[in-house]
């Protein structure tokens, strides 16, 4: 049984999806969030698939600056997240349907 | 030819059996340590049959106790996750060992062989990694349980491992610039035998930031506010009973053997013995056989001799006999010694030495000299715990925000340009 | 055989733990669930000869944001009971749907050949210095920019959650 670069791709992209569903479903905004991470994490495996079979380091450069966007991200995110919580008192997208604070 | 998982597998089990059989030594040095320092006697009831073993044997009973102890779960506990998380606890803590080497590589009977589980070349990022995740089991215990106190202590506990790592993380990268490398083995190497050499004597601020971190990562006083006794009655593992509060105990204290493990290497020199460089060792190897035999021989007597003495008809039952039972063997076996040297140097197998012989004496010299580096600091880590007292949360916070991140940047700019500059 | 059973096994993890994810009601499973995701693509990097990202993976995604993540449900979330029930709309439907005929097209766009097994990797691929000496050459830019990016990060979290400023 050979494993080839197909695998790792067609793994990405499972999971791709699955945080694509995730997002669109769920309302839940923790959740959402969390589909997003899944999402940027399935890309780094196909950047590193493609970087491995390539033997090129790009791929593991755009991996180190996706992990260090995400962990921006997550941080701005989650204070948004608090600070709607601490307004409203839900994390149910479908509940935050007003622009005026 | 053995297959490689065989080798890697009795790595594992060896290394493991270390690591676990320091577990009730520490426990037994904690409650000890603790007794002296208290200026008491400390735990030195239990026996089996008048051995007491100056108090070793409690470690045993209490392990007893606990395996046979009901478990008890509250009925508002989220189940799986409050049963995973002793579990988490305790993987973590050991998991990490697997990348500290604990000897030379040697090549046994044509094997490249090295005491270490996974030559990882990010060694010490892992090492970060897997301590990272073991905030997951306070997490864990903490929000399962559904008590108050123990969610109170899994937040601290969060908040306070993030911080701290982020000290602890800086800390080192001084050290990755001295070695140029994240293999442990290779920041062994750097260090070499000298002990001005070690990283403790070139990066003090670094050891004495990696030291308070690591205290706090482990959940230790001055840093166990996660805990609280008197505050949070004991934090995340208030609802824990039975087998599942040991995991959390026991994940404690190897926490502590890995984790001194990790400052000698990282500090000390690893398995470095001091002042004589390792290719020194391997070439006088034979000599250091031939005359360690029978000095091991003369201080096995005088320790028997002197466990003999102590032999008194005091509490007028079996427990009197206790240092002839340790005493007599212990010089039996030095006996034993003398008259083994003596034999094999009258018939001339001591003048050629196999050479997997020497290997092995080499490797057993560097394991032992990292195990009594990690074990002093396990000392260490018992010294603090029963000096100190604990931080307000306000001052715990302070300290690692204001004051450690700074000096750990601080600490990494200055070395980058010393080292740029000379 | 070795690595394709490794493969399967944490491929297989990953993916049953990320249904897992979107699946579950209470977030607390969901984060949980999302770190044994991780986990498992940690050892799939690994797997790609990128030890030292599937340890910074485990490090950064495991060990800080989704640390975070669990922190911050801790922190809201109040009773199981209060949790909303699942709810499917026609539009959620068609997303969802979208989102299978998007995963459809892109396998059969990568499914062609060559069909090889990854080339040898040399010692300049497989170490972590060439990432760092590439981070500090080629990619200085970005990484300076990276650097103020996550700067930005900070104040806008500490704004956001700060009641008053």
């Amino acid at each position: 049984m050979m494993i080839t670069v197909h695998h790792y791709l067609l793994l990405s992209i499972a999971l791709f999806v699955i945080g694509a569903i995730g997002v669109v479903t769920r309302r839940n905004a923790l959740i959402i969030f969390m589909s997003i991470e899944l999402m940027l994490n399935a890309v780094n495996i196909a950047f590193l698939a493609f970087a491995r079979w390539n033997l090129l380091i790009e791929g593991k450069m755009i991996v180190l600056f996706v992990l260090a966007v995400a962990a921006a991200e997550a941080a701005v995110g989650l204070g948004i997240v608090i600070s709607i919580y601490r307004n409203r008192q839900t994390v149910y997208v479908d509940e935050m349907r007003l622009l005026k604070g | 030819m053995i297959p490689f998982i065989v080798i890697a597998a009795l790595k594992v089990v060896f290394i493991f059996g270390v690591i676990l059989s320091l577990v009730p030594v520490l426990i037994w040095m904690e409650r000890k340590g603790a007794a002296y320092i208290q200026d008491r006697r400390g735990p030195n009831r239990a026996s089996i049959l008048g051995i007491r073993m100056g108090g070793v044997i409690h470690s045993l009973a209490d392990a007893l106790k606990l395996f046979t102890k009901e478990e008890i779960a509250a009925s508002s506990v989220s189940k799986p996750i409050f049963y995973i998380a002793p579990m988490i606890a305790f993987f973590v803590a050991i998991v990490i060992v697997g990348v500290v080497p604990f000897a030379e590589p040697v090549a046994i009977a044509g094997y490249e062989f090295t005491l270490q589980i996974a030559d990882l070349n990010a060694g010490l990022i892992y090492v970060f990694a897997m301590s990272s995740i073991g905030v997951y089991a306070l997490l864990m215990a903490g929000w399962s349980a559904a008590g108050k106190y123990s969610m109170l202590g899994a937040l601290r506990a969060a908040a306070q491992m993030i911080s701290y790592e982020v000290a602890l993380g800086l800390s080192v990268v001084a050290i990755f610039l001295l070695s140029g490398s994240l293999r442990l083995q290779d920041i062994v190497f750097d260090q070499g035998a000298l002990v001005w050499h070690w990283n403790a004597v070139r990066q003090p601020l670094a050891f004495v930031l990696f030291i308070a971190a690591l205290f706090a990562e482990t959940n230790r006083l001055p840093f166990d506010l996660p805990e609280g006794e008197s505050e949070l009655v004991a934090g995340y593992h208030t609802e824990y009973s039975s087998m599942r509060f040991a995991l959390f105990f026991m994940g404690e204290y190897t926490h502590i053997a890995v984790g001194s493990l990790i400052i000698a290497t990282l500090f000390f020199g690893g398995w470095q013995f001091p002042f004589i460089d390792a290719s020194i060792i391997r070439e006088n190897i034979n000599n250091i056989i031939i005359f360690g035999w029978p000095v091991a021989g003369i201080m096995a007597l005088i320790f028997g001799w002197w466990l003999t003495t102590k032999f008194r008809r005091r509490y007028k039952d079996l427990r009197d006999f206790e240092p002839l039972v340790w005493g007599v063997p212990i010089m039996l076996f030095a006996v034993l010694l003398f008259i083994s040297w003596a034999g094999l140097i009258s018939r001339g197998y001591l003048d050629s030495i196999p050479a997997e012989v020497g290997d092995i004496a080499v490797f057993l010299i560097q394991m032992g000299t990292l195990l009594a580096k990690a074990i002093f600091f396990c000392a260490v880590f018992i010294w603090v715990r029963w000096t100190l007292p604990r931080f307000r949360y306000d001052q715990l916070m302070n300290l690692g925000w204001k004051v450690m991140v700074p000096l750990g940047v601080a600490n990494v700019a200055a070395t980058a340009a010393v080292m740029a500059f000379y | 055989m070795m690595e394709a059973i490794l493969f399967y096994i944490l491929a297989s993890v990953a993916v049953i733990a990320a249904l897992l994810v979107i699946t579950r009601a209470n977030p607390i499973s969901s984060a949980l669930m999302l770190v044994v995701c991780f986990l498992a693509s940690a050892g799939i990097f690994a797997m790609l000869g990128a030890t030292f990202l599937a340890v910074l993976q485990v490090l950064l995604y495991a060990g800080a944001i989704m640390v975070l993540f669990v922190f911050v449900i801790m922190l809201i979330q109040t009773d199981p009971k209060d949790l909303k029930k699942r709810q499917m709309t026609f539009g959620k439907l068609l997303g969802a749907a979208a989102a299978v005929y998007l995963a459809i097209v892109l396998g059969i766009a990568v499914w062609r050949p060559p069909f090889i097994a990854a080339p040898q990797a040399g010692e300049a691929f497989l170490t972590p210095s060439t990432i760092g000496h590439q981070l500090l050459t080629t990619y200085v830019l970005p990484f300076e920019i990276l650097s103020v990016l996550l700067l930005i990060a900070i104040i806008g979290a500490v704004v956001l959650a700060k009641k008053k400023i």
